[in-house]
C-alpha cells in the first residue's frame, strides 16, 4: 500500500458530521457567475499570518495575489506539485482564463483558505469560521465556489 | 471540503466539491461533487498542465446544471501516485569531516537560492529558515549516532522542522531535477530514499521513538507510512 493509499484508507474511516436537511442553491447560469476558490490546503500569502496545527481559522487570498505558500501542517500528501504550479491546488489562472473567455462571469475579488486537518467534530468551521467566510463571500457578490483538497 | 460544501450552501452560494477521498465524500454528501482518483496534494491533478486542469473545470461547472442533489461523479481519469524516485542528481561528498546530511544541505544552498529567486516565494521557514537547515540536521544526525533527543537543543515543533527540511530540499530538486515534473510520490521517495537529509530524518525519528520520546514529535517528522 502507498502512502496515497494509505492516506485514502485512513480518511474514509475518519468520522463525519450528517447534515440531515442539506440546502441546495440553483445557480445562476455560469457565464453570469461570479466564482471563488475555497481550499483547505492551508495556503496564505506571505504577509500573512501562518496557519497553527488544529487552525479552525481561515485566511483570504487576494484574485491577483500569486506569492502564496501552503502551509498544510500534515506530511501525509505531496507539496511537490503546488511548488511547481499553484493552480494544480488553486486554480486561479484557469478561472481567469475562463472569465476572459466569457465562460463564467467572473472572478470573485478574494479567495477563502481553511486548514484542512481540523478536529474530528469540525465544529468550528462549521458553525463560526465557516459560515463567517461565507458570509463574506456573499457580500462579495460569489454565486459559485469551488472546493478544493489537498 | 465537503462540510463547508454544506455551509456555503446554507449560505446561499452554489458549491462544487473536487473530491480526492471518495468514501468521505459519499458519507457527508455535498451539494455537488467530481471525485478525483489523483495524486493527493493534486486535486487539479496535472501541476502545468493547464488543458488538463480545464478539463477538470469543465466538468466540474457541469454538475450546476443537476436540478437536484447530491451529485457525485467520477472523473474518468485515474492518476497513481508514481513511488518511484525523482531523477535528481545531488551534490558530490565536499567536506567529509561534516555528517553527510550536512555536507549534502550546504551543497544545495545554490539550488535552493535559484528556486526562490524564481518562484519569489519559499514554503521553509516554519519553525527553521534555510540558513539553519544544516545545522538542524547535525543535531538529527547526532540523535541517529545516539545522542539523547532531549539534550539535542532541537525546535519544540518538529513536524515544523520536518516541513522546512523537506522543502528545503523539495525546492532545489525542482531546479536540479531532470525529465518530466515529479509525479505525486515522486519528491517524497526521493527525499527519502536517495538523499542523506532524509535517511538522516527517519534515522533519527527511529532513535527517538526508541528513547521513548512523545508518539507526537517523532511521527509527524516523516510521512506515516515511512
Amino acid at each position: 500500500m502507498n502512502g496515497d493509499q494509505a492516506m485514502r484508507a485512513h480518511s474514509s474511516g475518519l468520522p463525519a458530521p450528517e447534515f440531515a436537511n442539506p440546502a441546495w442553491v440553483t445557480p445562476v447560469p455560469l457565464r453570469q457567475a461570479t466564482v471563488a476558490i475555497v481550499t483547505s490546503a492551508a495556503i496564505h500569502t506571505t504577509d500573512d499570518e501562518r496557519f497553527g496545527g488544529g487552525d479552525t481559522s481561515y485566511r483570504f487570498v487576494g484574485r491577483e495575489r500569486r506569492d502564496l505558500v501552503m502551509g498544510h501542517w500534515s506530511p501525509n500528501f505531496d507539496h511537490a506539485g503546488f511548488a511547481i504550479d499553484i493552480n494544480v491546488v488553486f486554480p486561479i489562472d484557469r478561472l481567469e482564463e475562463l472569465a476572459a473567455d466569457g465562460v463564467i462571469g467572473a472572478v470573485a475579488p478574494r479567495h477563502v483558505s481553511f486548514a484542512g486537518n481540523q478536529p474530528d467534530d469540525v465544529a468550528t468551521v462549521r458553525l463560526d469560521s465557516g459560515p463567517a467566510a461565507a458570509a463574506a463571500l456573499k457580500a462579495d457578490g460569489v454565486d459559485v465556489v469551488i472546493l478544493t483538497p489537498v | 471540503m465537503s462540510v463547508l460544501a454544506h455551509v456555503f450552501e446554507a449560505a446561499g452560494i452554489a458549491t462544487l466539491v473536487l473530491s480526492s477521498v471518495r468514501a468521505m465524500v459519499e458519507k457527508v454528501a455535498p451539494p455537488r461533487a467530481l471525485h478525483c482518483e489523483f495524486p493527493l496534494g493534486r486535486p487539479l491533478g496535472k501541476p502545468a498542465d493547464a488543458e488538463f486542469q480545464h478539463d477538470v473545470l469543465t466538468r466540474l461547472f457541469e454538475l450546476l446544471d443537476a436540478p437536484s442533489g447530491p451529485v457525485l461523479v467520477d472523473h474518468p481519469a485515474v492518476i497513481e501516485a508514481v513511488d518511484e524516485p525523482l531523477a535528481c542528481s545531488l551534490p558530490p561528498r565536499f567536506d567529509p569531516s561534516l555528517p553527510a546530511a550536512v555536507d549534502e544541505a550546504r551543497g544545495l544552498r545554490k539550488a535552493y537560492d535559484r528556486a526562490v529567486a524564481r518562484r519569489g516565494v519559499t514554503a521553509v521557514g516554519r519553525v527553521a529558515t534555510a540558513d539553519e537547515v544544516p545545522d538542524m540536521l547535525a543535531k538529527l544526525d547526532a540523535i541517529a549516532q545516539g545522542a539523547a533527543w532531549k539534550e539535542a537543543d532541537l525546535p519544540k515543533n518538529l513536524n515544523g522542522l520536518g516541513h522546512d527540511i523537506r522543502g528545503y530540499y523539495a525546492e532545489a530538486a525542482l531546479e536540479l531535477a531532470t525529465g518530466p515534473a515529479a509525479d505525486g510520490r515522486a519528491m517524497e521517495a526521493w527525499f527519502h530514499e536517495e538523499t542523506e537529509a532524509g535517511r538522516t530524518l527517519l534515522a533519527a525519528r527511529a532513535a527517538m521513538k526508541d528513547q521513548g520520546a512523545p508518539f507526537p514529535l517523532w511521527f509527524y517528522l516523516a510521512p506515516g507510512n515511512r
